[in-house]
């Protein structure tokens, strides 16, 4: 029974992609052609606009996002996401993350991804990882249909940390030894909560508060 | 200029000690980056490191005739069969410092073995550099070890670092008669002969330590590389007296029974500094007016420069080392023929221990190559390898003084000593026990998966070898009364290290006078080159 945890974000920290790409496909994968053009072309709009909101407040731009799933089904989202994880995630997965959550494992740590994205989609790829366990956001669905809202907390910057927090308590682990791994100085709480941050692939932020803590930097690129 | 005559009454030309009197000239020392030229007072004992040896006229006729005229063991092209799977382990770039001038010598060794074997039949053949936990070398270092011909035939696919965390790239042996785990570099353990190139910078090196720790991992290190074993190490220098030596052998001579190795070592001789700073090797009694202009010359010039310039400088000049024997054959036997020819060039007798000792402390160590001597690099360099630079009976008295000279800077390297950093900030500050940091904390460190990537895919010294490098400075800790740091430009250093500090090499002697009585005698080894004691 393991007693410490390794905590990996997903986006940018063991692939290189994020939400949108993840929405883009699913927008592309519609079904219908007027759907799937309308979806793609509003998608493809709203980019730069997502960008902006991203890099402003990672938590208005999640719930801002989500807003876009909705009306699309449940069992169609769980079958577009095992075709997603072939298409979008498994080539965007960097070069070096399997040998890290493997060497994190050997090292007798509880494998966790904790992402922002959408539990569903995030699935095949912690089942591709061997990740035990998963700490996503919930997509509300009502009569089978997604309704575009997040069953709250929505997991993001300190509220990543609150998750951590909660889920080593009800897992019996110690805090104080679990691993945090990210690449965006946004979680920097989650990084900061558990014993053993690192700093994976950094932006420039979290790159100069890891050298000012002394957190090790990875490049799994 | 000095007169001769009086130059003569200073100091005996033929002896390695000279005692500093009135007239003794003022002592070029190592200090970090940079040099101090400091008076000693009257009475204190400077021990300088032998002149150079001889090289052998021929290098590759040296090992040819080796590899012939083996110990113990057939020639080696008679070991050598068509079909045949060969690996050459070679030692990694903690030795010889600072690298020497190309070629190197195991490129000349190579370039005679896979000739051989190439004429042999033997296709088959991988290079494995037996970096065990230090950090994996670089592709540019690789090429500048074994020449470029053999680097393009042979990298990346056969000529690459050994790693310690491969899951499949390690095999276990049968466990020592002292229940110490065995374990060797896949590769290595599936070979019909492994050729090992060593060279012996000192005593320590070589011998059962070559395969025992080169190319093993952590389960395996770890039942010498602890407190107990370093505590009950006299010298690390002279394999009787060392606990090190004697768990290495028990594990080497398991390798022995189970693999077929042939060693061919080398020694080199005392030839650390080239043209343009061979004065560094003399007495300062023998120095020409030329001399003294370009130490005080290089003196300034470092001293006005970022210190990162001034490391740049420095390791950009190899040391023009010579090499004045090989030996092949067997492990003991050809050891111990490395071992008289390196102690033939390292030893100088001397009468008696000191109250104090002083350690100048130069740029380089064996974990810092290209790289920073971070804190816990001084430490070892001070406590660790120039105290055991001796066969058995350390320089300093059993609760004596030890003064290093250095900057004690808080400076490492992210790329190279990512864990030293921990170490340094998070566990020196709740303990500097060796036995509890190891019960508490080296496990933890060695298995954090940070490190170990940063090991296995970066260039990186593994998360356990800061524990290490405190380790190593165990029996010298155990030993001294104090360690008092001179020349320190920071207080929390020392402070975190267990030291004292002054701002001056005549503020440190006053101190460590104070400590051991007016009358203590001292003593100053000034290395660099190396130079061992034999203390009668």
């Amino acid at each position: 029974m393991p007693s410490k945890a390794a905590f990996f974000d997903v986006d940018g920290t063991l692939v290189k992609t994020n939400v949108v790409h993840v929405y883009a496909y699913y927008a592309m994968n519609r079904g219908s052609v007027l759907g799937m053009a309308g979806r793609t072309l509003s998608t493809a709009l709203s980019i730069p606009l997502f960008g902006a909101m991203d890099t402003l407040d990672r938590k208005t731009f999640n719930e801002f996002f989500y807003r876009y799933y909705a009306g699309l089904s449940e069992d169609r989202l769980i079958t577009i996401a095992e075709d997603m994880f072939e298409d979008v995630l498994r080539p965007a997965l960097f070069e070096q993350s399997q040998d890290l959550i493997d060497q994190a494992r050997r090292s007798g740590c509880k494998v966790v991804l904790v992402t922002g994205a959408l539990d569903f989609t995030m699935r095949p790829l912690a089942r591709h990882l061997g990740a035990d366990d998963m700490i996503a956001n919930k997509m509300q669905f009502v009569g089978g249909k997604a309704t575009g809202k997040v069953i709250p907390p929505i997991i993001e910057g300190a509220n990543k940390a609150n998750a951590i927090r909660a889920y080593c308590t009800k897992e019996g682990l110690t805090l104080d030894k679990c691993h945090g791994y990210s690449d965006s100085a946004s979680d920097y709480a989650m990084l900061a909560v558990v014993g053993r941050p690192t700093a994976v692939n950094p932006d420039l932020r979290l790159r100069s508060i890891a050298r000012a803590y002394n957190w090790p930097i990875l490049d799994l690129k | 200029m000095r007169p001769f005559k009086t130059l003569q009454k200073l100091y005996d030309e033929e002896s390695q000690v000279v005692i500093t009197e009135k007239g003794s000239p003022p002592r070029a020392l190592f200090y970090g980056e940079g040099f101090l030229q400091e008076d000693l007072p009257v009475g204190t004992r400077v021990i300088f490191p032998r002149p150079p040896m001889a090289g052998v006229p021929n290098v590759k006729a040296a090992i040819r005739w080796a590899i012939n005229h083996p110990e113990g063991m057939d020639p080696l092209h008679a070991l050598l069969k068509p079909g045949m799977r060969l690996t050459c382990v070679i030692d990694d770039i903690s030795v010889p410092l600072p690298p020497m001038v190309t070629p190197d010598v195991r490129q000349s060794i190579l370039e005679v073995v896979l000739e051989l074997a190439a004429d042999s039949g033997v296709d088959d053949v991988h290079l494995v550099i037996a970096n065990a936990l230090h950090r994996r070398m670089t592709e540019a270092e690789m090429r500048r070890m074994v020449g470029q011909k053999i680097f393009d035939a042979y990298y990346p696919d056969r000529y690459y670092n050994h790693d310690a965390e491969d899951p499949d790239g390690i095999v276990a042996l049968e466990r020592t008669a002292h229940g110490e785990e065995v374990s060797v570099n896949r590769r290595v353990a599936e070979s019909d002969l492994i050729v090992y190139v060593n060279v012996n910078f000192v005593p320590m090196n070589g011998g059962h330590k070559s395969m025992g720790t080169g190319v093993s991992n952590y389960k395996s290190l770890r039942h010498h590389h602890n407190p107990k074993t370093i505590r009950d190490s006299d010298s690390y220098m002279e394999p009787k007296s060392s606990a090190l030596y004697r768990s290495n052998e028990r594990i080497g001579r398991n390798i022995d029974k189970h693999l077929k190795v042939f060693h061919i070592e080398t020694t080199l001789n005392n030839r650390m500094f080239g043209a343009p700073t061979d004065f560094l090797a003399k007495k300062e009694e023998d120095y020409t007016e030329t001399d003294r202009l370009k130490f005080q010359a290089l003196r300034y010039t470092l001293s006005k420069l970022p210190r990162a310039a001034a490391r740049k400088v420095l390791n950009a000049i190899p040391a023009p080392y010579d090499v004045t024997g090989v030996y092949a054959g067997a492990t003991e036997p050809t050891h111990a023929k490395t071992l008289e020819t390196s102690w033939k060039q390292y030893v100088v007798p001397v009468e008696g221990q000191s109250d104090i000792v002083i350690f100048p402390i130069p740029f380089v160590s064996p974990y810092s190559v290209n790289s920073i001597l971070n804190p816990l690099l001084v430490q070892v360099m001070g406590l660790g390898y120039f105290f055991n630079l001796n066969r058995g009976v350390p320089l300093v008295k059993k609760g004596g003084v030890l003064i290093l000279l250095h900057p004690a800077y808080d400076e490492f390297d992210p790329e190279h000593h990512p864990s030293y950093i921990e170490f340094f900030h998070r566990l020196l500050p709740e303990t500097r026990d060796s036995m509890k940091l190891e019960h508490k904390y080296e496990k933890e460190f060695a298995e954090n998966p940070s490190y170990v990537h940063l090991y296995r895919k970066n260039n990186a010294y593994h998360g356990v070898h800061p524990f290490y490098m405190w380790y190593w400075g165990e029996n010298g800790r155990q030993h001294v009364g104090k360690v008092i740091v001179a020349g320190a430009e920071n207080n929390h250093v020392p402070a975190l290290m267990g030291w004292d500090r002054t701002d001056t090499l005549t503020e440190a002697i006053e101190e460590a006078r104070g400590f051991m009585g007016r009358s203590a005698t001292i003593s100053l080894l000034r290395i660099a080159p190396t130079v061992m004691v034999d203390v009668k």
